[in-house]
């Protein structure tokens, strides 16, 4: 091959990779200009205060804005504890080769694979059939815990987001540097003191970015709470943790698929992707710019 | 009469290693090391970098502790005491000997809190009393005149050497008996040096010190005693103004005259 | 330089017995090693508690009846005189409940995305860590990761409002929903996972081999082809192994453009329907502990063993790239 035809093929196939960075792009740029198209005009303040109405062909989509928050608040509440402490094992406390150590993290990584939707089928089995009723039945038989609800709808989410923490905290523990634990110890500290003075106040921000994460992902999943609390329509907010909720994803899968009036609800449609999308799209920014700025911090 | 007299004037030893030997995994990383550490002196470690002089520092506040695949042999006393004996107080040991380390480690926190914090992890909270020991500690390390008016800002915004000298504050705030020091000045600039060195001139009066440097002239200096280590062995300790003009031991010699290391 | 005099107390002369503290390290520890085994405990649950409601299909009589492993996977004569053939129909006088329909549903579309989403990703990973301006690299990775942000249900939703029109209209589909417009909605779900996984693989390549290569006069793309490519290629297979396991179980993008039509065909363009999609279609008018609930679970089952396969193998592979290039895991 001559020195100008490999320069051209070279040439020919760095374009063509290049145009595959391009597609996948103009992909995201498509889906988020086609959500802004079809919603913004429906963005109001109605449409943010205001219930379903007429068949869901009209009115606003609070219930639903209330049932996402109040759901991925519960599910931060019951991974972040967890997933910190899990991180702080494995960075911290695990000796070198420990075996169970790397039981965790095999279970951890494949825990990240396991299909949203056995995560529904597990809440459904475990949670609501299994701990639910068994509660029920220790409770004296009256049908509260054994059926699809908030608690058991953010546990489920709290299982499937855990890897997200566990791997988003263990990254912020590394970025301490050692000197500062062995200078902690060195002046009598104790291990316990040295996390919860030190090693935390610096992981904060990495942890942050973890939460983030985990609330930006559990707020997008749909296919665990179909099976473990969603409601297609509730003229009620949610006022137990038992009770069942609306929710941004859901709405938009009904919207989307149950409408007897496709015309009809088409704005209404659009207007709770984006919605949805704008939420999404300002966690994962936020966990961007902070995580950007503690790796700024510890390479410095 | 007269022997209680000697007793009293003898140089007590405060610490004293013991046929201390070290191993990272199988690997010797001291042999075999007996030394005693005077009260109120200052031992110089000195030896071409690798012979373990580190990790002699480290064994004698149990900071080797912390590296899983380091283990000993021997003893180490402090105070006739080996810290090494099943029921020893690592936290308390460590409180009683503090140490610097080679490069300056200040805590993420303002000035004042990090001359604080070992006063703080051992319960102490009133504001007053710390105030009074966080100044007696920025003055002993010569310190308090250039950060007496912010004592707020961030540890992180101090230059080099008096961020070396933070650290040291911060150790002796916590009024150790022992301070090791591991080539305190190594990564500072001449006039910082000279402030470190001076500064380990006036803390002998009231502490033990051992000092890790690999600045023979440095050594020569600030230290009573010195220790050649060659190879993970002492070849040889002794008054340091000896080990300088007439040392016994030929690899010494070569040593501190700059034929190798 | 001023020493003040000694006034405050040592501490004690000698080394103090252990005290309390040692008690309370311990508790610590303990309760964080415990909380750390959460992590296995749930893959454990999640398997037991999946399988547990499956597993009265093959013991319960009255399941029995209705399913056996031969009309789960093997041709069954539904009429005297017509020749045998797979259909899922759970809900009938008859149940009929052969899983290889949704078996085949679920490699049609998993097989589409994944001819879009594999090259598509591994060549934009080549592009971002080895031809791109730093500059742009900078502002792409971030990019191309906020496409993992988006929520399936989106992709779902824009498959269904649009990819399915444009595709109707380009092509003259007789669905509007079918495996194609299921698959490529699909890729957009798994190019993320490739594209991460596979820069993180090419970045883990040290400099010195391109310095090699571009030292002898090669071209930043033979770099990128010849040295590159090839040092990283274990990481690259687990980047796609990672992605179809995503693509087998993913269920709102399928669930919402694939028509869920259980029936068996070879063509991309007739309505599909998969493995995940069955679960979240028809869990919601299931009877518990039905025949017909057991048989979701045990699709459940199916899925959670399929991804734990290739999850493992994609493990172990980005393991070998790891010490391969000598990096630290
Ligand atoms: N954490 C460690 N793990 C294994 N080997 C070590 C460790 N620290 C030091 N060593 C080895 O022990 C020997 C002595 O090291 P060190 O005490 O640091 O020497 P010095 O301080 O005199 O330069 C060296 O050969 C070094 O490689
Ligand atoms: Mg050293």
């Amino acid at each position: 091959m001559s020195a100008t035809t490999r320069k051209l093929t070279s040439g020919l196939f760095s374009g063509i990779s290049g145009l595959a960075a391009a597609l996948i792009v103009a992909a995201l740029a498509v889906i988020i200009g086609d959500a802004v198209a079809g919603g913004w005009s429906k963005l109001s303040w109605e449409f943010f205060t205001g219930e379903p109405t007429e068949g869901m062909t009209a009115g606003g989509i609070f219930p639903a804005i209330w049932g996402t928050t109040v759901l991925t608040l519960m599910m931060t509440v019951a991974v972040m504890p967890v997933g910190v402490m899990t991180a702080i094992y494995l960075h911290e406390y695990a000796p070198v080769q420990s075996r169970l150590a790397a039981a965790v993290r095999v279970a951890v990584q494949n825990l990240a694979g396991v299909p949203s939707i056995v995560f529904g089928l597990f809440g459904l089995g475990f949670f609501i059939h299994f701990l639910g009723e068994g509660m029920d039945r220790a409770l004296g038989g009256e049908l509260r815990y054994g059926q699809p609800g908030l608690l058991w709808a953010s546990l489920t989410l709290a299982v499937l987001t855990l890897p997200v923490v566990i791997v988003a905290t263990e990254e912020a523990l590394r970025a301490v540097p050692t000197d500062l634990r062995n200078a902690s110890l060195a002046l009598g500290a104790t291990k316990s003191q040295t996390l919860w003075r030190i090693v935390l106040p610096g992981a904060t921000p990495g942890i942050l970015t973890g939460a983030i994460l985990a609330v930006s992902r559990g707020a997008g999943e749909v296919a665990p709470i179909l099976l473990t609390g969603a409601a297609y329509f509730l003229p009620e907010l949610p006022s137990t943790i038992n009770s069942q909720f609306m929710h941004l994803g859901y709405h938009t899968y009904v919207l989307a698929t149950q409408s007897p009036d496709v015309e009809a609800t088409r704005p209404l449609l659009y207007g709770t992707v984006l919605v949805l999308l704008m939420l999404t799209f300002t966690l994962n920014f936020v966990a961007v710019l902070l995580r950007s700025r503690t790796r700024s911090r510890a390479n410095a | 009469m007269s022997a209680a007299i000697n007793l009293e004037s003898a140089p007590r030893p405060k610490m004293q290693a013991r046929g201390l030997s070290i191993y990272y995994a199988n690997k010797l990383a001291v042999k075999d090391l007996s030394l005693d550490i005077t009260e109120k002196q200052v031992l110089a470690l000195i030896g071409p970098s690798g012979c373990g002089k580190s990790t002699f520092l480290r064994a004698l506040n149990r900071m080797n502790d912390l590296i899983p695949a380091a283990r000993h042999t021997g003893e180490v006393l402090l105070d006739s005491a080996n810290i090494y004996d099943r029921g020893v107080d690592v936290v308390e040991l460590r409180r009683r000997v503090g140490m610097v380390f080679q490069k300056s480690n200040p805590f993420p926190k303002s000035i004042f809190e990090n001359v604080a914090y070992g006063l703080r992890i051992a319960g102490m909270n009133d504001r007053a009393e710390l105030a009074v020991r966080v100044e007696r500690s920025l003055e002993q390390s010569a310190l308090w005149d250039e950060v007496k008016d912010r004592l707020g800002d961030s540890a992180l915004a101090l230059s080099g050497g008096q961020q070396q000298r933070l650290c040291i504050a911060r150790a002796l705030a916590i009024e150790p008996e022992v301070v090791l020091m591991d080539e305190p000045a190594s990564a500072l600039d001449p006039l910082s040096t000279a402030k470190i060195e001076d500064l380990i001139h006036e803390l002998k009066a009231r502490y033990t010190i051992v000092i890790v440097t690999h600045n023979m002239q440095q050594a020569a200096r600030v230290s009573d005693q010195t220790a050649f280590f060659f190879m993970g062995e002492m070849v040889e300790v002794g008054p340091t103004a000896k080990m300088f003009t007439t040392p016994t031991n030929r690899r010494t010699e070569d040593y501190v005259t700059g034929k190798f290391g | 330089m001023r020493i003040l005099a000694d006034s405050s107390p040592r501490l004690a002369p000698r080394p103090t017995p252990k005290r309390r503290w040692q008690l309370r390290e311990k508790l610590i520890e303990g309760a964080i090693t415990a909380v750390a085994f959460s992590g296995v405990l749930a893959i454990g649950l999640i398997l037991i508690f999946v399988a547990k409601e499956a597993v009265p299909l093959f013991v319960d009589p009255e399941a029995l009846k209705e399913v056996s492993l031969s009309k789960l996977f093997l041709p069954q004569v539904l009429k005297p005189g017509k020749p045998a053939t797979f259909v899922w129909q759970p809900v009938s006088d008859i149940p009929k409940v052969s899983l290889i329909p949704l078996f085949i549903g679920t490699l049609k579309v998993s097989v589409v995305a994944m001819l879009i989403a594999a090259p598509l990703g591994v060549l934009a990973a080549l592009f971002t860590s080895e031809l791109a301006p730093r500059k742009l690299r900078e502002w792409l990775k971030p990019t191309i990761e906020l496409l993992a942000g988006v929520p399936s249900v989106v992709l779902g939703f824009f498959a269904l409002m649009v990819l399915a029109t444009l595709f109707q209209d380009t092509f003259g589909l007789t669905y509007r929903l079918n495996a194609l417009v299921a698959g490529v909605a699909l890729s957009l779900a798994i190019v993320p996972v490739v594209f991460t996984v596979a820069e993180d693989a090419l970045t883990a390549v040290p400099r010195s081999y391109r310095e090699a290569s571009l030292a002898l006069g090669a071209t930043r793309w033979d770099t990128a082809w010849r040295v590159v490519l090839p040092a990283a290629a274990p990481g690259v297979l687990a980047a796609c192994v990672l992605g179809l396991g995503r693509a087998i179980g993913e269920t709102m993008v399928v669930l919402m453009a694939s028509g869920n039509a259980s029936i068996v065909s070879p063509h991309l363009t007739d309505s599909t329907r998969t493995l995940s999609a069955t679960i979240a279609a028809e869990m919601g008018e299931v009877v518990v502990g039905s025949p017909h609930y057991g048989l979701l679970f045990f699709i459940g089952v199916q899925l959670f063993a399929i991804t734990f396969v290739l999850n493992l193998l994609a493990g172990a592979w980005t393991r070998r790239v790891v010490r391969r290039l000598g990096g630290k895991v």
